[in-house]
């Protein structure tokens, strides 16, 4: 489970969160969706101790992620996360990409290794591209190859920084898609999205993220077919 | 011109010569692995503005930089002598070379971090990599791939210097040639034997340099 408590973060004098609380309960999908600069993307980054937060709480499996005893490095595995600029490792193959981290943060047998790899790969349908250059390959390709990366790691949450907004339109579906399949298997996950329909396909919670607070949460009939708020309505119409 | 060229002399003496050229080779080579094992974490703590090592790192690469390679070696020589250390030649020319190649791949090891995506080090992070895990699989390979061809300039660079060594009588290939001609007065034949054989060192360097870069990276950036 992760819990958000009051979450305050800022960066110098520009607050980002100003007050986050939110509940993911394991096998939960929550999308996040909002305007650029409210603060959405930074809870994600937040949450797996990539930023510092100056209030406030966040527990992963009640674990304490910002307090001083917590060993960051072993937190993050945990955590899976899928950045908007797929950021594969140009220098090593895509099942050299894959396997490196359970290798040797996990310090798995190289064989092991591999084999988990090659499995989260073929997942996401990359099974004929493991000798490859993640730079030969398209966004949409490089992107599925970040989440089998993520998830050869065998976290238990999964976070998704808008990865479908930097791909050329015609790649979105394909990645989509990867999605759709991750939450049939049942993994948690929370994605920062802009993908309106998506977020009301897939999700069990969509959250609304206006200025640094949420202005509106709930299941997804609720909040994206029937927005109460007014900002809610006004960025809905402007995004559908 | 009635010049007579007298080549045979210099056949003769090609065994010291190819050892002068040997010795050449070895404190270039040297001297380079040095430097990227200093500059490496120099750059690294200027990158990171790191209290005590970065105004160091600043010091020696506005030294290295911004002074003649002759005062260098005098001072690692004559200077240091004078305070009572004293170093082989082929030591002080070894800690001259060190010196510049220090100060001139810790900005080039610098600019070739930057230019590597602040995204990279997330994704090594999210991984649960520590710094030093981020660092040794992620960074560096890439960083080396990018820096790999200022730095073989550097190497040559390195070599062409080393014939500085004639100065404080090394035998390395330009002190060796100096030897030589002195014993027999064919000056112009020494010297024109001896920038054949620098030439033939650089362009042998260059080229198993990039066999070792085809070998080395076979992904593109």
């Amino acid at each position: 489970m992760i819990q958000i408590k009051n979450v305050h973060k800022s960066f110098d004098d520009l607050a980002v969160l100003k007050g986050i609380n939110l509940t993911v309960n394991k096998g939960e999908a929550l999308s996040i969706i909002g305007g650029s600069g409210s603060g959405k993307s930074t809870l994600l980054y937040c949450i797996n101790a990539i930023e510092s937060i100056q209030q406030g709480q966040i527990l992963v499996d009640d674990i304490d992620v910002h307090a001083s005893h917590t060993n960051q490095d072993k937190l993050r595995q945990k955590l899976g996360m899928v950045f908007q600029q797929w950021n594969a490792f140009p220098h090593l193959t895509v099942l050299e990409n894959a396997a490196l981290a359970p290798r040797i943060v996990k310090k798995m047998r190289k064989e092991e290794a591999i084999e988990i790899a090659k499995k989260e790969l073929i997942h996401v349908g990359l099974g004929d591209k493991l000798d490859m250059y993640p730079t030969k390959m398209s966004g949409g390709q490089q992107q599925r190859l970040a989440i089998a990366r993520a998830l050869a790691m065998r976290p238990d949450y999964m976070l998704f920084d808008e990865i479908t907004s930097a791909l050329d339109p015609e790649l979105v579906g394909e990645v989509l898609d990867t999605l759709r399949m991750l939450r049939d298997d049942g993994i948690t996950m929370i994605c920062v999205t802009h993908e309106i329909a998506f977020a009301r396909e897939v999700s069990d919670t969509v959250a609304y993220f206006h200025q640094g607070v949420i202005e509106e949460i709930g299941p997804p009939e609720q909040v994206i077919s029937n927005p109460q708020k007014q900002t809610t309505q006004h960025f809905l119409r402007k995004v559908l | 011109m009635d010049y007579e060229f007298h080549w045979s002399i210099v056949w003769r003496h090609m065994p010291e010569m190819l050892q002068g050229a040997f010795v050449t080779l070895h404190v270039s080579v040297l001297s380079m692995l040095i430097g990227i094992l200093i500059a490496t974490p120099l750059a690294i703590a200027k990158l990171n503005h790191n209290k005590f090592f970065s105004p160091i790192a600043t010091v020696w690469v506005e030294i290295a930089r911004n002074t003649p390679g002759l005062f260098q070696i005098y001072m690692a020589y004559f200077g240091l002598g004078a305070l009572g250390i004293h170093l082989s030649p082929y030591v002080a020319v070894l800690c001259a070379l060190a010196f510049v190649n220090t100060g001139y791949l810790t900005e080039t090891f610098r600019g070739g971090f930057q230019s590597i995506p602040k995204t990279q080090y997330s994704a090594a992070k999210s991984l649960g990599m520590s710094r030093f895990q981020s660092y040794r699989h992620i960074i560096l390979p890439q960083m080396f791939r990018r820096i790999y061809h200022p730095m073989t300039n550097q190497f040559i660079w390195a070599i062409l210097m080393s014939s500085l060594g004639i100065l404080v009588g090394m035998n390395e290939l330009s002190g060796e040639t100096q030897r030589l001609q002195s014993l027999s007065f064919r000056t112009l034949e020494f010297f024109i034997v001896a920038a054949v054989m620098y030439f033939i060192i650089t362009k042998l360097v260059l080229l198993s340099t990039a066999l070792i870069a085809r070998k080395l990276f076979k992904g593109e950036i």
